[in-house]
C-alpha cells in the first residue's frame, strides 16, 4: 500500500474518531451540561453539597420518583400519561382522610379510628391501580391515543376529588391533623439511622420509593411482563404476532403507572401534610420530563429505570440548586420548559435514521 | 454506431467511516434504452443512486447528462432536470387522494395562489388515459392495494416527463398482469428516447425487459453486458463471484401421514372463502395467487391473527380453535409474517429480545423471573444455527441485513418448537446467496418432521422447494398441483381462475 493512500486511511480514522467522540458528547450533553451546573452551584453556594442539603435533595426525588417510573412504562409503550397528578392528588387526600388523628379539628370521617397505615398504602394502591386500568382499557379495547384517554380521565378524576374534599365533616378543607402512625411511617426515622447519619434526618419513605425503584427495575428487566411491554412499544403488530396479549399488557402497565401514582399520594399525604385538590397538580409533567431526560423515548421500545431515576435526580438538583444561589422564581418555568425541548431533541437525534 | 450516453455516471467513489461504499462505479445510460443494475443487497444499487439524486455527496467521480455535467443536491433538483425516480418504499401521503400525491409539491396554481383542483383532475386523467392506468384519481391512498398505489408512484414519475428514470424493485409489490402492464409502461417510454435504470433481484424480469446490464458487488464495478448474451446463471456468477449451480437445495424431505386438516376455513373480515386443505408431517406446502388473492389470509386466519368466520381445524384428528396467536402458538403454529419490518422485528431492540419474546415462558424460574442465561443460550444456539452474522446478541436487529433479520424471525419460532411452521413470503427483499440459505433451513426443517405453509409471490421458488402447491384466486382456493409435474402456465391458470 502506497504511503499515501496509508496517511488518507488514517486521516479517514481520526475523522471517524472525531465523529464518534463528538457523538458521545452531544448524545450525553444534558447531563454534562447539568453536571456543569451542579459544579457551578456549589461553587456559589458551599451549603449546596452539605450533607442536609443532600438528604433534601435525595428525600424530594424519592417523593417524586414513583410518579416518573410509573409514567415511564406508558412512554416506553408510545404513550404518555396527563392523570398522573390527580391520581397522586386524590390518593394523597383519600390516605390522609383516613389517617386522620382522633383529636383532629374538622375530621373528615369523624367516627373513624385510623386504620392500620400499610392497609391504606393497599387501598390507595388499589384505587390508583383500577383509575390506570381503566386508562388502559380505554386505550388497549379502542385504540385511543393514551393522551386523549387521560386528558379525559384527569378531568373526571378532578370532579371525584373535588367532591371527595366536600365529604364527610370536611367541607372542602385542606385535610390535615394526621395520626401519629402515619407521618411516623412516611417522614420519620428511626433513632440507629440518626446515629449513623450523625443526626440529619432521612425520612422513611426515600426507603419505600429506592424498594420500588427496585422492584420496578425487576419488573422491567426480569420478566415476562417487562419483556412483553418493550416488544410491544417498539412494534406492537410483531408483539401481536409473537403471541404477546397486547390487550392485557396495555391495562397492566397503565394500572401498575396507577398503582406507582399511589405511592406518590401516600407519600405527600403525609409529607405535605395539609392536602387540598391541588395537591398532585402538575407532577406528570416533571414525571415525562424526567423520562425524557433519562432516555426512556418516545419512540417506544426504549428506556432504562437508571434513566428515570438520573432524569428525576437531575431535575431536583437543578431547582434546588437554583433556588440556592437565588435565582428568580419566575424563571423555573423557562428552564423547565427548555431543558424539556433541548432533552426530546437530542432525544429523537439518536432514532433518526440519518438521510 | 454506439449512441452517446444520455447520463453517464463516471468513476464514482463514496467512503463512509470505515466503510468504502462506492469504489469507482461508472455506468452509462443510452437513450432509448432499459439498462438494469443488479448486485446482491449492499452491492452499492442503492448508494450509487443516492449519489445521483445528491441525496449522499459523492467523493468523486464525475456525472453527466446530455453531456453536461450536473450535481444535482437534491431530488428536487434532478426532478427539475428531467431525473426521477420510482422508490421501492412507498412515500406517499396515504391519508390524501391519488391526484394530491400526484401533484405534491407542483399544484398547479390558479392566480399564484390557490390550488387548482381542476386543472389537476384533468392532467391526472390525461396521464392515467395514456398510461391505461385505472385508478380512481378521487380514491384516497390508504384506501388502495399496494399494487395499484405503486401504479401511482410510477405514473407520478413518468408525468415529470423526465428523461432518465429510476426504477427500483418496481414489481416487488406488483401481480403478474399489472407486471405486463409496467412493462408496457416501460416499453412505451424507451421508445419516446427515455433512459430506464432498471433495478431489480428478478432475474426473469431482467432478462425480459432490459437492453444492457451492469452488475455491481461489494460497492464495485463488475461488468456492463448486453442482455441478450447473459443467462441466469452468468448473471448470478457474476453478482456472487462464484457458481452458483442451483438455485434451490436438493430436496430430502419425506412427507409422512397428515397432520394437520383445515375444512371451509373463512374470514370474517377478509374476502377468504371456504379453503379446505391437508398438510402432512414433512411437507412443504406451498400457497400461490396474485397479490390479494387470499394467500396471506389463508395463513392469518389458520394462526388466529385475523378473525375466522367459519371452518375446522384438526390437528392430529383432534380439533383446535386457534382463536389468536398466543393459543395457536400453544397448539404448535408459527407465524412468520410477510411484511418484516412492520411486523416482525422489534427493531430498536436487540437480537436477544428479539429472537426469545415468543418464547419467555419457558424461562421463568418460580414463574416470575426470567432466566437471563438461557435465553443467552437459546440465542447462541439460534446464531449458530441459522448463521446469523451479527456482531453480538447485543446489536439492534435493525442494523443487519433483511436476510439475517428473517433468520433471527425463523429462530424466534423454532425456539417455540413448532409441529406446523407458516411462513409469508419467506425470502422477500433478501439476496441470492441468502435465499438460498433460506430454503436450505425450509427444507431441513421438512426433514425434521415438521409441516410447513409457505406462500409466496415467486413462482420458480415455490415450484424449487415445494411437494404440493395449492393455488388461491379471489379469496377462494381455484386447485391443487403436484410441484413436480406443474408449470408456471398451469398455476397463472388456477391464479386467474375466479378473478
Amino acid at each position: 500500500m502506497s504511503k499515501e493512500s496509508k496517511n488518507l486511511q488514517e486521516t479517514a480514522r481520526a475523522f471517524g474518531g472525531a465523529k464518534r467522540v463528538g457523538d458521545i458528547l452531544l448524545n450525553n450533553a444534558l447531563i454534562i451540561i447539568m453536571v456543569i451546573a451542579v459544579i457551578y452551584i456549589a461553587f456559589r453556594n458551599q451549603n449546596f453539597i452539605k450533607a442536609a442539603s443532600i438528604i433534601n435533595i435525595l428525600a424530594q426525588t424519592c417523593a417524586y420518583l414513583p410518579v416518573a417510573l410509573g409514567v415511564g412504562g406508558c412512554i416506553v409503550l408510545t404513550g404518555t400519561d396527563l392523570s398522573a397528578g390527580r391520581i397522586v392528588g386524590l390518593t394523597a387526600c383519600i390516605s390522609a382522610s383516613l389517617l386522620q388523628a382522633v383529636t383532629a379539628s374538622s375530621k373528615m370521617w369523624v367516627n373513624l379510628t385510623p386504620p392500620p397505615v400499610l392497609l391504606v398504602l393497599v387501598i390507595a394502591m388499589v384505587i390508583g391501580a383500577a383509575i390506570g386500568a381503566f386508562n388502559g382499557f380505554f386505550v388497549a379495547k379502542f385504540k385511543l391515543h393514551p393522551f386523549i384517554v387521560t386528558l379525559a380521565s384527569q378531568l373526571i378524576i378532578y370532579t371525584f376529588l373535588l367532591l371527595y374534599m366536600k365529604a364527610g365533616n370536611n367541607g372542602g378543607m385542606a385535610i390535615s391533623g394526621l395520626d401519629k402512625s402515619y407521618s411516623d411511617f412516611i417522614t420519620g426515622c428511626p433513632q440507629f439511622i440518626k446515629n449513623l447519619t450523625g443526626g440529619i434526618t432521612i425520612p422513611n419513605y426515600v426507603w419505600i420509593s429506592l424498594l420500588l425503584t427496585v422492584v420496578m427495575w425487576f419488573i422491567w428487566n426480569k420478566t415476562t411482563f417487562g419483556k412483553n411491554m418493550f416488544a410491544l412499544g417498539a412494534n406492537e403488530e410483531a408483539a401481536r404476532v409473537s403471541g404477546v396479549n397486547v390487550f392485557a399488557t396495555t391495562v397492566l402497565v397503565f394500572a401498575l403507572a396507577g398503582a406507582m401514582y399511589a405511592v406518590t399520594g401516600f407519600i405527600e399525604g403525609a409529607r405535605v401534610a395539609s392536602n387540598t385538590a391541588n395537591t398532585g397538580l402538575n407532577y406528570e409533567s416533571d414525571a415525562i420530563a424526567a423520562c425524557v431526560i433519562g432516555g426512556v423515548s418516545f419512540v417506544g421500545g426504549i428506556g432504562k429505570i437508571r434513566g428515570v431515576v438520573i432524569g428525576v435526580l437531575m431535575l431536583r438538583l437543578i431547582f434546588v440548586g437554583l433556588n440556592m444561589v437565588g435565582v428568580n422564581q419566575d424563571l423555573f418555568y423557562v428552564i423547565k420548559g427548555g431543558i424539556i425541548l433541548f432533552a426530546c431533541a437530542l432525544d429523537m437525534r439518536k432514532y433518526l435514521v440519518k438521510k | 454506431m454506439e449512441q452517446p450516453a444520455l447520463l453517464e455516471m463516471r468513476n464514482i467513489s463514496k467512503e463512509f467511516p470505515g466503510v468504502k461504499a462506492l469504489d469507482n462505479v461508472s455506468l452509462a445510460v443510452r437513450p432509448g434504452t432499459v439498462h438494469a443494475l443488479m448486485g446482491e443487497n449492499g452491492a452499492g444499487k442503492s448508494t450509487l443512486m443516492k449519489c445521483l439524486f445528491g441525496i449522499y455527496a459523492k467523493d468523486s467521480g464525475t456525472i453527466t447528462l446530455d453531456g453536461q455535467e450536473v450535481h444535482f443536491k437534491s431530488s428536487k433538483e434532478a426532478l427539475e432536470n428531467g431525473v426521477a425516480m420510482v422508490h421501492q418504499e412507498l412515500n406517499q401521503a396515504l391519508t390524501r387522494t391519488v391526484t394530491d400525491n400526484l401533484w405534491l409539491g407542483r399544484y398547479p396554481k390558479v392566480g399564484g395562489v390557490m390550488v387548482s383542483e381542476r386543472a389537476m383532475r384533468q392532467r391526472t386523467k390525461e396521464i392515467f388515459d395514456q398510461l391505461e392506468v385505472h385508478v380512481d384519481p378521487r380514491a384516497v391512498m390508504s384506501t388502495l392495494p399496494v399494487s395499484q398505489r405503486q401504479m401511482v408512484e410510477i405514473a407520478k414519475a413518468v408525468s415529470y416527463d423526465a428523461k432518465v428514470i429510476v426504477f427500483d424493485e418496481p414489481t416487488s409489490s406488483l401481480t403478474e398482469v399489472e407486471v405486463e402492464h409496467l412493462f408496457r409502461i416501460i416499453n412505451m417510454l424507451r421508445q419516446k428516447g427515455c433512459g430506464i435504470i432498471y433495478i431489480s433481484h428478478k432475474m426473469e424480469e431482467i432478462l425480459r425487459i432490459s437492453d444492457e446490464v451492469t452488475i455491481m458487488r461489494d460497492g464495485q464495478y463488475v461488468a456492463t453486458k448486453a442482455a441478450k448474451d447473459l443467462t441466469m446463471e452468468e448473471i448470478i456468477r457474476l453478482m456472487v463471484g462464484r457458481e452458483l449451480t442451483n438455485r434451490f437445495p436438493p430436496k430430502e424431505n419425506v412427507p409422512g401421514e397428515v397432520i394437520l386438516e383445515v375444512e371451509h376455513l373463512s374470514g370474517k373480515y377478509t374476502r377468504l372463502e371456504d379453503a379446505s386443505f391437508q398438510l402432512h408431517k414433512g411437507e412443504i406446502l406451498g400457497i400461490a395467487g396474485l397479490d390479494g388473492s387470499g394467500r396471506t389470509e389463508v395463513l392469518e386466519t389458520l394462526f388466529g391473527a385475523m378473525t375466522r368466520s367459519g371452518g375446522t381445524i384438526r390437528l392430529h384428528g383432534k380439533e383446535i380453535r386457534n382463536k389468536n396467536p398466543g393459543e395457536s402458538i400453544k397448539n404448535g403454529f408459527a407465524l412468520l409474517t410477510e411484511e418484516r419490518r412492520a411486523t416482525g422485528i422489534f427493531g430498536i431492540r436487540d437480537i436477544r429480545d428479539n429472537t426469545v419474546i415468543s418464547n419467555l415462558k419457558s424461562y421463568l424460574i418460580g414463574g416470575i423471573c426470567l432466566n437471563e442465561k438461557k435465553m443467552k443460550a437459546d440465542t447462541d444456539w439460534a446464531i449458530q444455527a441459522m448463521h446469523i452474522k451479527t456482531p453480538s446478541q447485543k446489536t439492534q436487529i435493525r442494523s443487519l441485513s433483511g436476510g439475517n433479520q428473517q433468520k433471527v424471525i425463523i429462530g424466534r419460532w423454532l425456539l417455540t418448537k413448532p409441529e406446523v411452521l407458516l411462513l409469508d413470503e419467506p425470502t422477500r427483499g433478501i439476496d441470492v446467496g441468502a435465499k438460498y440459505e433460506i430454503y436450505d433451513l425450509i427444507i431441513d426443517l421438512a426433514k425434521e418432521g415438521k409441516g410447513v405453509i409457505m406462500v409466496s409471490s415467486e413462482m420458480p421458488e415455490l415450484l424449487g422447494v415445494c411437494d404440493r402447491i395449492l393455488v388461491m384466486s379471489g379469496g377462494k382456493l381455484a386447485g391443487e398441483v403436484d410441484a413436480k409435474n406443474t408449470s408456471q402456465e398451469e398455476i397463472l391458470t388456477l391464479a386467474a381462475k375466479y378473478v
